[in-house]
């Protein structure tokens, strides 16, 4: 059964070189919209290299070589003229909480202010919105001038996930964001990530194999530079494999 | 899975505008480069102007010899005008010899106090004070010297005039001595602390941790204070003006009154006409300075920085 | 148990000798220098008074106060602010957020320290040569204050730079995510933070600059002024050259009025030095992550 789904991102024949050392190489594949798509595989695999590949972050590395192309919507990525307009449309939210130092309120206000929003009512709903989203909004809504900077750990990446949601992406970008965040908020964040889904597309990177399970529409497995196997997410772990290295990952084998 | 329809990529894709916010970033990328080079073009344009004011002086009456070597800077005389600044130099040298003399032991002495030994709140107490020092104006220092260390001098010395290379040496010291402090306690502080832990668990005392293996540690930073004091000495204006007394010669005791070169510039550039050979000649004096505290900034940045020189 | 052996003894008697020997080194730096602050404060008190700082000087300048001179000062300070701190911060900004690590960045960094070591009567010269003549602002209020401001340019520099610095790399990872432009990072996160920091910068220019004698001698202070200057093409008076002056330039001079001027100047510069340095250590406590 093939469903007529727009390509969101298309990957042709990616590469990434750090100086004269690989990090991906030969990346082929299609992530579609509204879908969850997991990435997979162990550390140093090039997982979040890929994913700075996308937003254009790989500019404030001089080192940092990217080959092949990345469309986002049809469009050439390395093409783009306003690069800015391109990240304000991708979110990330990367494993290291980080906690602006501004109110918690500016925190997630600070992308509609930047995109032109000065209306303060309708600040203040996106600001809700997003933080309810983000499983935070019972926590702060009684101090949302307390320093964002100044939140525990688990509050931070919270945090840093509504200010992602705050940009109203069409493609969220999570970095094993359940590093930082305990198990019942995760699980919480996952419900939230279910229904998102129909809003935007979404690329869950995670180490959590049954995370992956529970979440990802289809699931791409990178080892070591190369991406091993792209498809179904349940089949990867009882279907059929390209590679048996990806069921062994799956089944905990091995990383 | 949704069946939407896929929207056309041009109007999905009007995100990739040029607009004012990406128009305001890359002015201001251009403005604060500007800024940046700003201190090379002063550099070179502090060069390019004292040169221009004494080329007329190296074109025309200027002879390496004399002027290098000679210790007679006559410019006024009636009968032979010669423009010799050995005399100044000498003049320069001894004042600032005399002051590392004595700003260097005990600027290293009260580093070492500060950063190895003292702790908390003497600690707190000696940094600020030590900076508080450094804040004080030349020309405070100038004044010290005329109107405190010349008194003294000619009372405890017994000595006719005050005013000479041992009262500017003083007062020099005292003045270079607070700044060479905090940069010999910053190099004191750079060094790891694993050092000493690995030291002291050998046994041995502060002392020898110190001397054995800090100081070494930290041997480049400490020249680096060392020559940032020199070249301060060499460019000391004010202070040296007042208290080194209007003798143009070469000492032969620390009692002896001398001139030093920036005083020279200072005292007689206001008495000349603008473009006269007088004027040049002074101008070339601060070529001269300029060049040496060039050259002494380049060799304590790299030493500081650890790379060895040829 | 562990008693102290024959060396060790020796070894911590050295301990001793050298704590001592160093302790008082360093007092024998400090102490002098305390006691002239203290003889300038007793024989320059006397003279500082309310009339000595707002009235003008009289009797070829024996008798009276200094006010032209603490004006002049004060303006000069205020001129040379207005040029090298937006020049400063921006060369700042240039170096800490967009600077790559290249030979071109090396040299500029070299260019910074070599003008904080240039003597300040070459900077004189080089006012002279440039402001007084070839840009024909003859000798005034502009070009000393010129010439003072890019003396003190690297101080700007630096202490900005270094508040940049300290602000974490994170914050602004996370803003260019999110479609954050350079500048507005900068505008909304790295520079309200830095402010204390080029604040404390600032202060401690304005006390260099207040102490400054040669650079403003041939630039555009002058001995005396019977008027105050009503622009910046005037010239003035100032009070470290006000210093110079009743210090060897003016005969039959009373003993104390000097001492009173170098009194208000060092108390000027050191005040000044100590707010920077509270500024700083208030810094130290009020963090912000």
């Amino acid at each position: 059964m093939v469903n007529q789904a727009t390509v969101k991102l298309g990957v042709e024949n990616l590469s990434i070189h750090y100086g004269d050392e690989a990090a991906l190489e030969g990346v082929s594949f299609d992530i579609r919209e509204h879908e969850i798509f997991g990435i997979i595989g162990p550390a140093n695999a090039g997982k979040t290299s890929f994913l700075k590949a996308i937003n254009r972050m790989d500019v404030f590395n001089p080192n940092m070589k990217v080959g092949g192309s990345i469309k986002f919507n049809g469009l050439d990525v390395s093409k783009v003229r306003n690069v800015y307009g391109l990240r304000r449309r991708i979110g990330v939210v990367f494993p290291l909480p980080v906690g602006l130092p501004l109110s918690v309120y500016d925190n997630v206000a600070l992308a509609p202010r930047l995109a032109g929003q000065k209306d303060t009512a309708e600040l203040n709903v996106i600001v809700e919105r997003c933080l309810t989203r983000a499983a935070l909004w019972d926590e702060v809504k009684d101090r949302l001038d307390s320093l964002g900077s100044m939140l525990s750990g688990g509050q931070q990446q919270r945090l840093t996930i509504a200010r992602a949601l705050s940009q109203e992406p069409e493609l969220l970008m999570l970095d094993e964001f359940s590093i930082a965040v305990d198990p019942v908020t995760t699980m919480r964040i996952e419900d939230v990530l279910k229904e998102l889904k129909s809003e935007m597309t979404i690329i869950l990177v995670t180490n959590l194999v049954q995370q992956a399970r529970r979440l990802a529409d289809r699931t791409a497995f990178f080892l070591e530079g190369n991406c091993l196997d792209v498809g179904i997410t349940e089949d990867l772990f009882t279907g059929e494999v390209s590679d048996q290295r990806t069921r062994d990952y799956v089944e905990g084998r091995f990383g | 899975m949704n069946n939407k329809q896929s929207t056309a990529p041009e109007a999905v894709n009007d995100f990739d505008q040029l607009n004012r916010d990406w128009y305001i970033d890359k002015a201001v990328q251009i403005l604060v480069f500007l800024g940046g080079i700003s201190a090379i073009i002063f550099i070179i344009g502090i060069f390019v102007f004292i040169s221009k004011e004494g080329f007329g002086f190296l074109l025309g009456d200027f002879s390496f010899k004399e002027f290098f070597f000679s210790p007679n800077w006559r410019p006024t005389s009636e009968n032979k005008v010669t423009y010799g600044i050995l005399a100044l130099i000498a003049g320069t040298a001894s004042v600032t010899g005399l002051a590392m003399l004595i700003a260097i032991p005990f600027s290293l002495g009260t580093a070492i106090f500060i950063a190895e030994f003292a702790t908390g709140k003497t600690r707190e107490f000696l940094k600020i004070t030590v900076e508080l020092l450094a804040a004080i104006p030349s020309v405070v220092w100038g004044f010290i010297g005329l109107a405190m260390m010349n008194p003294l001098i000619i009372d405890i010395f017994d000595v006719p005039v005050g005013l000479n290379v041992l009262n500017a040496g003083i007062i020099l010291g005292l003045m270079a001595a607070p700044i060479m402090t905090s940069i010999a306690e910053d190099a004191l502080k750079a060094v790891p602390d694993r050092y000493r832990e690995a030291a002291e668990a050998m046994g041995a005392t502060r002392w020898q941790v110190i001397y054995k293996v800090v100081l070494p540690a930290a041997k480049n930073g400490l020249l680096g204070a060392v020559l940032l004091g020199v070249g301060r000495g060499f460019g000391e204006t004010m202070a040296v003006l007042m208290a080194t007394g209007h003798a143009i010669n070469i000492p032969t005791s620390v009692f002896d009154s001398v001139r030093a070169l920036t005083a020279t510039i200072a005292a007689e550039l206001g008495e000349t006409a603008v473009g006269s050979s007088h004027y040049q000649a002074l101008f070339t004096i601060g070529i001269s300075l300029f060049v040496i505290t060039f050259i002494i900034n380049l060799i304590a940045d790299l030493v500081v920085r650890g790379v060895k020189k040829g | 148990m562990f008693e102290a052996t024959q060396i060790n003894r020796k070894n911590l008697g050295r301990e001793k000798l050298s704590r001592i020997v160093l302790g008082g080194m360093t007092a024998i730096l400090i102490l002098p220098v305390i006691l002239i602050l203290g003889t300038l404060i007793y024989k320059g008190a006397p003279v500082v008074s309310f009339d000595f700082l707002f009235t003008s000087p009289t009797n070829g300048m024996t008798a009276g106060g200094i006010f032209p001179a603490l004006l002049g000062t004060i303006l000069l300070v205020i001129v040379a602010l207005l040029a090298s701190v937006p020049l400063g911060v921006a060369a700042a900004i240039y170096l800490s957020e967009y600077a790559p690590d290249n030979w071109f960045t090396r040299t500029i960094n070299l260019a910074i320290i070599n003008l904080a070591g240039v003597p300040s009567i070459v900077h004189a010269l080089f006012g002279l040569g440039a402001f007084v003549i070839f840009f024909r602002f003859g000798t005034s209020i502009l070009a000393a204050s010129l010439t003072l401001a890019i003396m003190t340019l690297p101080v700007v520099i630096v202490a900005t730079r270094e508040s940049l610095q300290a602000v974490p790399m994170a914050f602004r990872e996370a803003c260019w995510n999110m479609g954050a432009t350079r500048w507005q990072t900068i505008r909304r996160i790295v520079l309200p933070n830095a402010v204390t920091g080029i604040l404390t910068g600032v202060i401690l220019e304005v006390s260099r600059t207040a102490g400054e004698t040669a650079p403003i001698m041939f630039t555009g202070a002058v001995f005396f002024l019977p008027f105050l200057p009503q622009g910046v093409f005037d010239q003035t008076m100032a009070l470290s050259l006000h210093l110079f002056v009743v210090s060897t330039q003016v005969p039959e001079m009373p003993e104390a009025v000097p001492y009173g001027v170098a009194l208000v100047l060092i108390g000027l510069v050191l005040l000044m030095n100590s707010v920077s340095i509270a500024l700083r250590m208030y810094l130290r406590g009020k963090k912000k992550w």
